[in-house]
Formats: C-alpha cells, sequence, structure tokens
C-alpha cells in the first residue's frame, strides 16, 4: 500500500509579495506503508515545507498529497483525522511542552481524539514506555527534566496517538552522542514493533545510515533521489555537489578505491567497512598479531 | 601569549529544592591563552555550556576565581569590560536576533558600542561577508533558514570585533553546508584575525579541527589535549557517552583485530592513507 503520494505537489510562500519563493516544485512522489525514510536536504532545500503537507499544516498551492490513498484537501472534514493518522514531531518540540506534569502532557493528543479515560492511560503509559521514560516520572513536571527527557516526552506525546506515518524532524538535533543514539534504537524498536511508517529528517549522514532502509534526496524544492541507502551513498560525488554529505566512513572508502583499490562503493556504515577491510586483509594475507 | 581566560578551581551549582545546591562544576581549572582555538566536548549535563557561561561573566562561580582578559567577573563594574571582548553565540539563533532587517541585526552591537555610523557600515559589511550572508542584508530575519539565521547571529558578534567569541553548540541546527560554512568561518577568524575561539559541540569532526581539545565529564576536565591525543582514548570517550570520528573508529576497530595501524588517525586522508600503507603489506590480488 502506498502510504504517502504526493502529485505534482507545489508550494509558494507570499505569492504575490517580492518574497515570493516556491519552496516545494512539482513534487512527485510515492512512499510505501512500513517504510523507514531517511530525509535529507540543505538549509532551503524544501523538506520542512514537503513533511508539512504530510498531515495538512500547509495546503498546497498546486498539485494533491494523498495519505493511504485520500486525498487531504478534497474534502474539509477529513484532515482532522489525517492529523492524528501522521503524527509530526517537530524541530526542538520540548520547547511545545506546556503541561503541569509528564502524563498529561503525553495524553493531551489521546485526549483530543475522544478515547475513554482507560484507552488513554494505557497509550499514556505505553508511550512513555517506548521512549524510555521512568513511571515515576510521569509525576514530574515537564520543566524540571533535562533537555533529553524533555524531548523524550515530547515525543511520547505524539506516539500516544498511535500514528500510522512518524514523522520527525531532526529529533536528535543538540543531543549528545548517546542522547542520539538512545532515541533513534527507540524509534527504530517502535518501527520494528509496529510495522508503521516513518520518515526521519536529519543533517547526520552517519544517522541515515544507521537507521534508515531507504533515503529521500531533496535540493532546490524538488526530489533528486528516492532510493535505498546503499544507492544513494554510492553516488558520494553527486550528494556532495548539492551541499550535503556521505558518512566519513564512505568517504575513506572513496579514496581508497580512487587509488585504485578494489572496495565496494556501497559502504556506509562503520561494521560494513570493518568487515569489508578484514576481508581484503585477509585476503592479501597482511601480518597480523 | 596572553592568557584570556583562566579558571583557578572553580565550583558552581543551581539551587535545587530544600536548599540543596546541584553541583555541575567540581573544581576546574582551566587556561586558554589568546589566538587559541579550544574545542569543548561532553555528554549533556556534563558542565560544557556551564563553564561557557562563565566565560563571560554570565554565570560566577560559588568558590574560586574566573579571570576574563585579566578581568575578575566577580567585579561587576566590569562586565560591560568582559562582554564587549569575549563574545557569545548561541545554539538557537532565535533568541539571539532582536533587530527586523538583518543589517541591522548586526549593527546592533557596534551601535551600543558608540561606533562611528560610517565605521558601522564597515564593520556590518564585512561581518556579513565572513559569514556569507551579504546578498540577505536587507531581508527580515523570519524569513531566513535556521542556518542563515545562525549566520547572522555570528555576524552580530563578529561585527564588534571581540578578542575572544565562545560559541554553544553553534552548529546544532545547521546542514552539513550551512556547518562547514560556520566552522570555515571559525577557523579563519581565528586564523587571520587571531581571535580566540572557544568552541562547544558535539560534533567529533568539528572538534578535530580545534587545536586543543577539552572533555569535560561530570563536572570535571577528563581531557585537555591535541584532538590526536584525546581522540586516541576511543574506549574512554564512548564509556563517557561520547563518540570519535568514524575514521578513528574504524581504526581503532582494526587495531583491536590486531592490525598495526596508528593511534591518531582523524580525517578520512589520514585514515585512506593509513589503510593503502597496511594493504601494501600483503600481496597484491
Amino acid at each position: 500500500m502506498i502510504a504517502i503520494k504526493a502529485q505534482e505537489l507545489t508550494y509558494t510562500y507570499s505569492v504575490g509579495t517580492p518574497f515570493e519563493k516556491t519552496a516545494v516544485d512539482h513534487i512527485n512522489l510515492e512512499i510505501e506503508q512500513g517504510e523507514f525514510v531517511g530525509v535529507i536536504g540543505h538549509t532551503g532545500s524544501g523538506k520542512s515545507t514537503l513533511i508539512q503537507h504530510f498531515n495538512g499544516l500547509l495546503k498546497p498551492t498546486s498539485g494533491k498529497i494523498y495519505i493511504n490513498g485520500t486525498d487531504l484537501w478534497a474534502e474539509d472534514t477529513v484532515r482532522r483525522a489525517y492529523r492524528v493518522k501522521v503524527g509530526l514531531v517537530c524541530q526542538y518540540p520540548e520547547f511545545r511542552l506546556f503541561e503541569e506534569t509528564v502524563y498529561k502532557d503525553i495524553a493531551f493528543g489521546p485526549g483530543n481524539m475522544g478515547l475513554s479515560p482507560a484507552e488513554i492511560d494505557q497509550r499514556v503509559r505505553q508511550a512513555a514506555a517506548a521512549v524510555g521514560l521512568k513511571p515515576k516520572t510521569l509525576d514530574s513536571s515537564p520543566f524540571e527534566l533535562s533537555g533529553g527527557q524533555k524531548r523524550r516526552v515530547a515525543i511520547a506525546g505524539v506516539l500516544a496517538m498511535e500514528p500510522d506515518i512518524l514523522i520527525l524532524d531532526e529529533p536528535t538535533a543538540g543531543l549528545d552522542p548517546k542522547g542520539r543514539e538512545q532515541i533513534l534504537s527507540l524509534i527504530k524498536a517502535y518501527h520494528k514493533q509496529r510495522r508503521n511508517t516513518i520518515l526521519l529528517v536529519s543533517h547526520s549522514m552517519e544517522d541515515i545510515a544507521k537507521y534508515a532502509k531507504k533515503v529521500l534526496v531533496l535540493s532546490k524544492a524538488g526530489v533528486v533521489m528516492y532510493d535505498d541507502v546503499a544507492n544513494v551513498f554510492s553516488r558520494a560525488k553527486e550528494i556532495e555537489k548539492i551541499g550535503l554529505s556521505v558518512p566519513q566512513i564512505t568517504r575513506v572508502f572513496e579514496l581508497l578505491r580512487d587509488q585504485g583499490y578494489p572496495v565496494s562503493d556501497s559502504i556506509y556504515t562503520l561494521e560494513y567497512a570493518k568487515q569489508e577491510l578484514l576481508r581484503m586483509l585477509e585476503e592479501r594475507g597482511v601480518p597480523h598479531a | 601569549m596572553e592568557d584570556i581566560i583562566t579558571a583557578r578551581e572553580i565550583t558552581f551549582g543551581y539551587p535545587k529544592e530544600n536548599n540543596q545546591i546541584q553541583l555541575v562544576l567540581r573544581g576546574v581549572s582551566l587556561t586558554i591563552q589568546e589566538g587559541e582555538f579550544v574545542a569543548i566536548l561532553g555528554h549533556n549535563g556534563s558542565g560544557k555550556s556551564t563553564i561557557a557561561k562563565h566565560m563571560n561573566a554570565i554565570l560566577v562561580p560559588n568558590e574560586g576565581t574566573m579571570t576574563v582578559c585579566g578581568i575578575d567577573t566577580k567585579d561587576e563594574e566590569k562586565l560591560y569590560d568582559i562582554r564587549r571582548q569575549v563574545g557569545m553565540v548561541f545554539q538557537n539563533p532565535d533568541n539571539q536576533i532582536v533587530a527586523t532587517i538583518v543589517e541591522e541585526d548586526v549593527a546592533f552591537g557596534p551601535e551600543n558600542m558608540g561606533v562611528e555610523p560610517s565605521r558601522i557600515r564597515e564593520l556590518v559589511d564585512q561581518s556579513l561577508e565572513d559569514v556569507g550572508m551579504s546578498e540577505y542584508k536587507h531581508h527580515a530575519p523570519h524569513q531566513l533558514s535556521g542556518g542563515q539565521k545562525q549566520r547572522v547571529a555570528i555576524a552580530g558578534i563578529i561585527a564588534m570585533r571581540p578578542r575572544c567569541i565562545v560559541l554553544d553548540e553553534p552548529t546544532a541546527m545547521l546542514d552539513p553546508k550551512g556547518r562547514r560554512e560556520v566552522m570555515r568561518t571559525i577557523q579563519r577568524l581565528n586564523r587571520e584575525n587571531s581571535i580566540t575561539i572557544v568552541l562547544i559541540t558535539h560534533y567529533m569532526e568539528e572538534a578535530a579541527k580545534a587545536g586543543r581539545v577539552v572533555v569535560m565529564d561530570d563536572g570535571q576536565i577528563l581531557y585537555d589535549d591535541t584532538p590526536k591525543h584525546v581522540f586516541s582514548h576511543v574506549r574512554e570517550l564512548k564509556e563517557v557517552g561520547l563518540d570519535v570520528p568514524q575514521a578513528t573508529e574504524l581504526c581503532y576497530e582494526l587495531r583491536q583485530a590486531g592490525y598495526d595501524l596508528p593511534e591518531d588517525i582523524l580525517t578520512e586522508e589520514e585514515c585512506a592513507q593509513a589503510l593503502c600503507h597496511l594493504l601494501e603489506r600483503g600481496k597484491a590480488v
């Protein structure tokens, strides 16, 4: 099933003013249900504008956006339902926490869905557990928590709505390496368990390489590539040309290839790199301790 | 070279409920000389932002002394002198932009310093050029992307021509291109204008570009050395929740497997070169 379909999708800011700017320009795209997609693009490439169409926050200037086959803008009544089906964790979501307790903050979304109190309670606890929050944290004020903990609360608030499609806009910005890995591992586990569609917007190519299965590359308001991670990062030179980068490990292998070594062009994680090198070192009989 | 920042056994804590103190810095001593480029690493809560805020007297130590450009930061009458010599750039540019037009925002600092209008013009133009934002000088900041706004915020600091700039995760919100541009700007300011740079970052590849890396853990300094020495402690860094560049980690892993590779690899070029040397020691296939 196609979870997200964009057809000639176009969005222009400030139409009719000197600052008129088309941020999304005739994009055609189909994302299958259950995919884990990394979204990359330089600042101003249109990625934030594009993802805001997926839950109906922005209305296309022209073109269509379909979620699970439904045209979001065909009737005014459908969009509310899709705000829940498509969960968007925006950048720095912890700035949008507002409730007295962590529990109430996570319960806000499901509370607006007309669920029973028992169901809400269950969802809050499940979502909190999914992001690794301890039950006793639920009674704290979200404002007493550290930045990383607040981020988890904000993500839990979206997970509690049990969206079919989960979009995370730079969920690890500003976190330290350990915090980054924890949040992304939790998201990966959540994806494995629920098999829902996940879009992860990130500037960290290392994180995309490690967690996503496919990569959507945006540049200048259009889609440049949408393919498996290995295929995308094997086009390192094109990616660097549009102001993005590939993981450092991929660049190391590019240099080895330039030197004439027959190494694979689709090395994008440390683990693959290590295996590939150990194989070559073994083959050549390089002495080791 | 003159010492620009000197921390002597400084201790700092935030008050908690029930009159207790949450200690964030536990007796930190650190000296930074004029012209240095120092990166500070540490996981969230390690105290790295807290020490940065001591560097232009946003915070003052509970115990110990902090001296900036020869001035004790506890001397409130000298706050102005400290802050015009040590500028600070924060993570979120939205909290740092005050004007409605880019060039006016950059002019805000020099205007407050009583600089002559014609000189302000020069400072603003030069600063915007340094961060690659000249073509946006007549734009409103809200029309810019996060990365562009951050470059404007940096321009606003540079326009005051400080002796030292402290940047607290300035690239956390930027894309790779924006990050490279900001890093290049920072390196150029350090090299060509001899501005002392203190860079707080979570990106190991950025820290690798500094002349010196300070690693903080639990309110204390764990390492203070050149990037090559600091990043050779792969396992210890991972234990305190940090990372090393992928090139460093790959060499570390291969060393663990018994292969002879140097411990001080940081960049992809060094890594590829070392791997070529290693592969040449076997027979061609």
